[in-house]
């Protein structure tokens, strides 16, 4: 791969973050990281700015809402943090572990401590869930204020706003991420047993998508909803979502085939193309079409960490990732 | 690549010393940093950088071959420690007064990233002189306890007398024979007797338990006059008690010579996956036929740890030992079953 009309890694400006990166996101132009030293890191390149977000602790989840960025800490803490510098703490579970955090742009947030879930909504309205165990991963489902919870031996979905029952999704086992696909008709949870687990919401029905090496922990949609892309497995893993019974009786697709794990990726805003990242800290775009690849990052060093977070801005300019190791960077896209 | 991080496991009943084992690792000047998780946040009284309460949830995982409980929640928070890598040299886990250590330990069997990041360095087992024979009649969580230890600190050893310590001392030994035991008062052992003890590095298994060469004693008593009235029964035997349990017992047993791994990887694998419930730990140290690296394993249930370590050494005998600690173990199936992977 170092063919140089199929290589971007000169389009790259490193980053020194320096600290494993939790999270990455663009708050609107600005990109933002999250790190395990409990700073987030506002770096425009040539105009960084390290905020203290969460002092003597470190940032386990974080997730943007609109042009916030919201972070969870082993403090017990929530703070959102702005583009602009601002940093605000919204919440404190008494110094127990922030498990899982999803956000949305309306400000919607959604964070889970233990088996204690709880919701607060654009207005700062807060309700309270307490799941049958301890909660891994959540997601907002597409449409309303419904917003589903993966803990062991199942899911539940949970409307924060009302008092109807909570509809719970049973399958044995711990299930760690949690998903919606984009049009609303499937859960898919990712799994401590190194496979993908969905139901069809409608009726219910169970699917398996088994067969990696190790625990998915990073998945994306396609811009269309049609595809989910996966890490776990020595290629990305893309599975196929547009039908009528989803991904059942469908094989995936794969591309990036490398002798590495994938650890995260992430769909283009608005194109059939994937940036995959590397247990061994390289990245890679693939177009979904037809696999081929573009070299992003191949770091020559064994210690390089693997790559931990990724975020592209609005419109698929600029891919900004960051790595275990707290190297971090940006691509700017060509024309 | 980084080095793994140890992570001692510290279980006993309540009362028995563990926060003052606990206090002791933390206060003491050795420089190291430790991250700990506890299950109950407040009762601790500790100070600590790091301390993480944990809810002890566990999960059955089945991934085909092998299934077992695993601790979830350690699973997460060790994930979770690895952001703040650096601000921590040694991970020590505290488990409550009436915890199965088998899950503790099978969770660093059984999960990749957890495998990268950390090693199982030892479990330490803080029992009550005065209280453990009670318990051990009454409880058997005291006997997995004891029975799964690598280190045993038989503390509070000034409360009892010289017969009285004696005699648990024995009940221990009738459980787990190979842990190394310490009597002590308010902990008070070196720290390098409970930290950095490897003793799930299958390059130390034979350096740490000198009582595992010495076979021969409990060998004979796998013979002779055992009537299993479901009573224990005790003989004198060099001026030291022996026990032996009615439902916890270890086997030891050797071949002289080399077996056949044709037959014994084969049949370990099966007698553990079929028996895993009832062997807790096992141990052993092979001389394969035709191969000139001995062939160490270690055992926690069904879940068995195997490679090839060291050349033996030209006056080395090449002997074949393996030990199980369990509950109703059938001794005479393993021995058979053993016997038969001969060369």
């Amino acid at each position: 791969m170092s063919d140089p009309t199929t290589s971007l890694t000169d389009r790259v400006t490193p980053i020194e973050a320096g600290a494993h990166v939790t999270g990455a996101a663009f708050l609107g132009r600005t990109p933002a990281l999250a790190l395990g030293n409990g700073e987030v890191l506002l770096a425009e390149i040539g105009a960084e700015k390290r905020l203290l977000a969460h002092p003597d602790a470190g940032i386990l989840v974080a997730a943007r809402a609109g042009t916030s960025l919201v972070t969870g800490g082993d403090d017990g803490r929530l703070t959102r943090v702005g583009a602009d510098g601002s940093c605000v703490e919204i919440a404190q579970e008494k110094g127990k572990w922030i498990d899982a955090l999803v956000a949305r742009d309306d400000g919607t947030i959604a964070w889970a401590s233990g088996k204690e879930v709880r919701a607060r909504d654009p207005k700062g309205e807060v309700k309270r869930f307490s799941a049958p165990s301890g909660v891994r991963g959540l997601a907002f489902l597409p449409k309303g204020y419904r917003l589903a919870i993966a803990h062991y031996n199942g899911a539940t979905l949970w409307f924060p706003n009302t008092a109807a029952a909570p509809e719970t999704f049973d399958w044995k086992g711990s299930h760690l991420d949690i998903t919606l696909s984009p049009d609303g008709r499937f859960i898919v949870t990712s799994m401590q047993e190194n496979a993908l687990h969905g139901w069809r919401v409608a009726d219910k029905r169970d699917m398996r998508m088994t067969g990696y090496p190790a625990k998915t922990r990073s998945w994306s949609w396609s811009p269309e909803g049609h595809w989910l892309a996966t890490s776990g497995a020595d290629a990305c893993i893309v599975w196929p979502f547009k039908e009528k019974d989803g991904p059942m009786n469908q094989a995936p697709r794969e591309c990036g085939v490398r002798k590495a794990k994938v650890s995260q990726v992430a769909f283009h805003p608005k194109a059939l193309v994937i940036a995959i990242g590397y247990d061994d800290g390289w990245i890679l775009l693939c177009r979904l079409t037809d696999a081929a690849e573009i070299l992003v990052r191949a770091p020559q060093d064994e210690g390089s960490g693997a790559v931990t977070a990724f975020a592209w801005d609005a419109e698929g300019r600029r891919l900004l990732f960051g790595t275990a190791e707290g190297q971090a960077g940006i691509l700017d896209m060509p024309n | 690549m980084a080095e793994k991080i140890p992570v001692t496991v510290l279980t006993g009943y309540l009362g028995a010393g563990k926060t003052t084992l606990l206090n002791r690792i933390l206060s003491e000047p050795h420089g190291r940093k430790f991250a700990v998780i506890v299950n109950e946040f407040g009762e601790i009284g500790i100070d600590n950088d790091l301390v993480v309460g944990a809810d002890e949830e566990v999960f059955e995982m089945n991934n085909g071959c092998i299934c077992c409980t695993v601790r979830g929640d350690l699973i997460r928070i060790i994930e979770g420690l690895m952001k703040r890598k650096g601000k921590f040299d040694a991970i020590i886990v505290e488990t409550t007064g009436l915890a199965d250590p088998a899950p503790v330990a099978q969770t660093f069997f059984v999960d990749a990233d957890v495998q990268d990041a950390a090693r199982l360095d030892a479990v330490v087992t803080v029992a009550d002189a005065k209280w453990l024979a009670a318990r051990l009649k009454d409880a058997p969580e005291a006997k997995n306890q004891i029975a799964f230890a690598d280190v045993i600190l038989l503390n509070k050893s000034d409360l009892v007398t010289e017969a009285e310590l004696a005699e648990v001392e024995a009940r221990i030994r009738a459980i787990n024979p190979y842990a190394k035991l310490h009597k002590t008062t308010k902990c008070a052992v070196p720290l390098d007797a409970v930290l950095g003890r490897n003793a799930f590095d299958l390059e130390r298994i034979l350096e740490i338990e000198p009582e595992f060469l010495h076979t021969e004693d409990h060998h004979d008593h796998g013979h002779h006059d055992h009537d299993h009235h479901g009573h224990d029964h005790a003989h004198e035997a060099h001026g030291l008690k022996h026990y032996h349990d009615e439902d916890m017992q270890s086997v030891a047993l050797s071949i002289e010579g080399d077996v056949d791994p044709e037959r014994f990887l084969p049949w370990i694998n099966e007698y553990t996956q079929k028996e895993g419930p009832s062997i807790l730990r096992s141990k052993g140290i092979l001389a394969f036929k035709n191969e000139p690296k001995r062939f160490v394993f270690q055992g926690v249930h069904m879940i068995l740890d195997g490679d090839l370590q060291r050349d033996w050494r030209p006056e080395e005998k090449r002997v074949s030992r393996v030990v199980f600690i369990g509950r109703n173990l059938k001794e005479d199936e393993i021995r058979a079953g053993f016997m038969a992977c001969a060369a």
